[in-house]
């Protein structure tokens, strides 16, 4: 790693370990995609595991989070419980949306994950009412909202970023900027390529930082939520990024060249985080041994899990189109 | 600010003034209630019903917001999910297209994708309507548009007694409610009947009663048609009018029971009439009371083209008097 803050044993490996959880259960994912298990669209977080992962390491428990359709690794990141996220997947009654949101849209109220949203941009705004509430209420607590580069091209980007900042609402934004949306490539979709310059337009405190290491990210959310809590505002984090998977499972990746994914792996977040451990001897064999096989234990109980779950009644279709009443 | 901008001493006051104080009295019942919207506070509301409200709850409460529907929209739903019980105000429903999308794919989406989890308790109003020759980017009646859409209800207050209290029944209720307001209706005057103090918003409602014949309808065609139905009954024909009040979900029970009374039935509609709410109503008569039909189902709609700007064209698009009245006497003696 470049930058080498004082990190812990524990906590270097607690980072390495959250990693894994999310990369190899978006393996498994991909593997229960190809047999049918999961069907929809499916987009996979391969390669900017250390964003969520840094990010979430600074939030607390009055945080909220707003994420993406491509919100696995937000919601593992968070703390949602694996099983009923691969039981949403599934489809199945026991999933984190009762089966009806699927791969894009986890939500966790007792985790104040407010959805995985799959309008690019469609979430901006719910984090500055979010905000609002936090701040009425002087819960203390912030809205972290994570969304794509191409979110930059959306009015819904832009009316957020100035009103967060007009009224010094406690969003902390997140861009994981993975150089496509979809398969455009930045530099055709934007007339200024460097993300985080918009937020200074909107005189939004903001930084840019590399996505492909969890410490970086980490250190500069830490600057960020504390700037937040201080009540200075909303601030910006740009996390320059890379997804070494197709879009989704119906992507041909005409857009970029194998070399350019080889380049980026060589990147890859989680070897790299492995190695350092190695290096500065603050991981054993067995310790890494240990993790590996709790990853795998979570995923085959995640599994099972939604192996075993059920499907909704369809009696039920309707059920919460309109609410009985607003949950205390 | 008081109460008596209307005339002293009685009940007596504008639509403007019923949805002022319905506004006033949420923000002194409730202190997670909040007014956002464009000039909502310093200018007092476009049509001038937040006017004072900023003076007497402040800019935490009467928040004048940036020209920016989507954010706005979408954080007034995002406030609803985290705890609060917004009053969004977009100026008019003409605008409420650059905010489709929050209020489409979040507030009438969430609360039934998250499984249950997230209830959206947000009211959103809006003037709507045309009459006022503000020409096609003004004189949207959207609010049909917006009764397609699982998830929300639609609300149209088409008298004072509405304007005044279902902003009240509207909080109250957990899921996203969409109250427009007629451009038109915010200067008449009525008497509020001082033993109401709230409304239902799941019923339609008979202002008139009658036998001869149903005009169902909602917002500024109301007092059309009951001007409609008084001159039919120098006629010796007794209209019915329903006023449907809540546009999603419909009031099935009060309409197909008027329906079937009179059975003979004009929905009067200032939407356009192809895939309006007057053809749903239309084809759930058909569904379910057809065979108590004695005349075929009637329509007064806008005509189907953008609302043009000079007054005889204008008066020409929208529904008027002399066709509900046409459209009803066409009615009697089918039989």
């Amino acid at each position: 790693m470049s930058d080498k803050p004082h990190l812990g044993r524990e906590h270097g490996q607690h980072l390495y370990r959250q990693m894994l959880r999310i990369r190899h259960f978006e393996a498994k994912c991909a593997e229960l995609y190809q047999a049918q298990k999961i069907r929809g669209f499916l987009h996979l977080y391969d390669g900017e595991e250390a964003v969520a992962v840094g990010i979430m390491e600074t939030l607390e428990d009055r945080d909220s989070v707003v994420a993406t359709y491509r919100d696995h690794g937000h919601a593992l990141a968070r703390g949602l419980p694996m099983g009923p996220l691969m039981a949403e997947m599934y489809g199945k009654v026991e999933g984190c949306a009762r089966g009806r949101g699927g791969s894009m849209h986890f939500f966790d109220r007792e985790r104040r994950f407010f959805g995985g949203n799959a309008i690019v941009g469609g979430g901006l705004p719910l984090a500055l009412g979010i905000a609002m509430a936090d701040k009425e209420f002087e819960t203390g607590g912030l809205a972290a909202c994570f969304f794509g580069e191409g979110a930059a091209g959306e009015g819904e980007f832009h009316e957020s970023m100035n009103l967060a900042q007009l009224w010094e609402l406690p969003v902390l934004f997140v861009c994981e900027n993975n150089l496509y949306a979809m398969g455009m490539p930045l530099e055709l979709a934007e007339a200024e390529t460097e993300i985080s310059r918009k937020a200074a337009a909107y005189r939004m405190a903001g930084e840019a930082v590399d996505g492909m290491n969890p410490v970086a990210v980490e250190s500069a959310a830490r600057r960020a939520v504390e700037a937040i809590r201080a009540g200075n505002g909303p601030y910006f984090l740009e996390c320059r990024t890379y997804r070494f998977r197709p879009h989704s499972m119906f992507d041909a990746q005409l857009y970029r060249t194998r070399d350019e994914i080889e380049v980026w792996k060589e990147r890859d977040p989680i070897p790299r985080t492995l190695a350092w451990l190695q290096e500065n001897a603050m991981i054993t064999p067995d310790e890494l041994a240990a993790i590996e096989a709790e990853v795998e234990a979570e995923i085959e109980d995640a599994v099972a899990f939604a192996e075993n779950g059920t499907w909704e009644d369809v009696a039920d279709l309707e059920k919460f189109v309109l609410m009985d009443e607003v949950q205390a | 600010m008081n109460e008596q901008t209307g005339t002293p001493g009685t009940n007596r006051m504008t639509y403007r003034e019923a949805c002022r104080q319905a506004i006033r009295h949420a923000l002194i019942d409730d202190s997670r209630t909040f007014l956002m919207g464009e000039d909502v506070g310093l200018y007092g509301g476009c049509y001038a019903v937040s006017k004072g409200l900023l003076q007497e709850f402040g800019p935490g409460r009467i928040r004048d917001t940036p020209l920016a529907e989507a954010a706005f929209v979408g954080a007034g739903i995002g406030a609803a999910m985290a705890g609060m019980r917004p009053i969004v105000e977009i100026m008019t429903c003409n605008f409420s297209l650059l905010a489709l999308d929050q209020i489409m794919n979040n507030a009438a989406t969430i609360p039934h994708m998250s499984g249950g989890q997230f209830a959206v308790p947000l009211v959103i109003r809006m003037a709507t309507g045309g009459g006022r020759q503000l020409a096609a980017q003004h004189s949207h009646s959207l609010e049909g548009w917006f009764a397609h859409i699982p998830g929300l209800k639609v609300l149209v207050p088409g008298t004072i007694e509405d304007a005044r209290f279902m902003l009240k029944a509207a909080l109250a209720d957990p899921n996203p409610v969409l109250i427009f307001e007629h451009i038109v209706l915010y200067n008449e005057e009525g008497e509020l009947d001082p033993e109401v103090e709230e409304v239902d918003i799941a019923k339609a409602r008979v202002r008139r009663p009658g036998s001869d014949v149903s005009i169902l309808t909602y917002g500024n065609s109301l007092p059309k048609s009951l001007e409609a139905a008084e001159e039919l009954a120098k006629e010796g024909m007794e209209a019915e009018v329903v006023d449907l009040r809540v546009l999603r979900p419909l009031d099935n029970a009060t309409i197909f029971d008027s329906v079937s009374r009179t059975r003979r039935c004009v929905i009067v509609d200032e939407g356009w009439k192809s895939g309006s709410i007057s053809a749903e109503i239309a084809a759930r008569l058909a569904e379910d009371v057809f065979f108590e039909l004695d005349a075929p189902i009637r329509r007064v709609c806008s005509r189907e083209v953008p609302v043009p700007y000079a007054a005889h064209m204008e008066e020409a698009a929208l529904p008027q008097v002399g066709q509900i009245v046409e459209a009803a006497r066409g009615l009697v003696g089918a039989r």
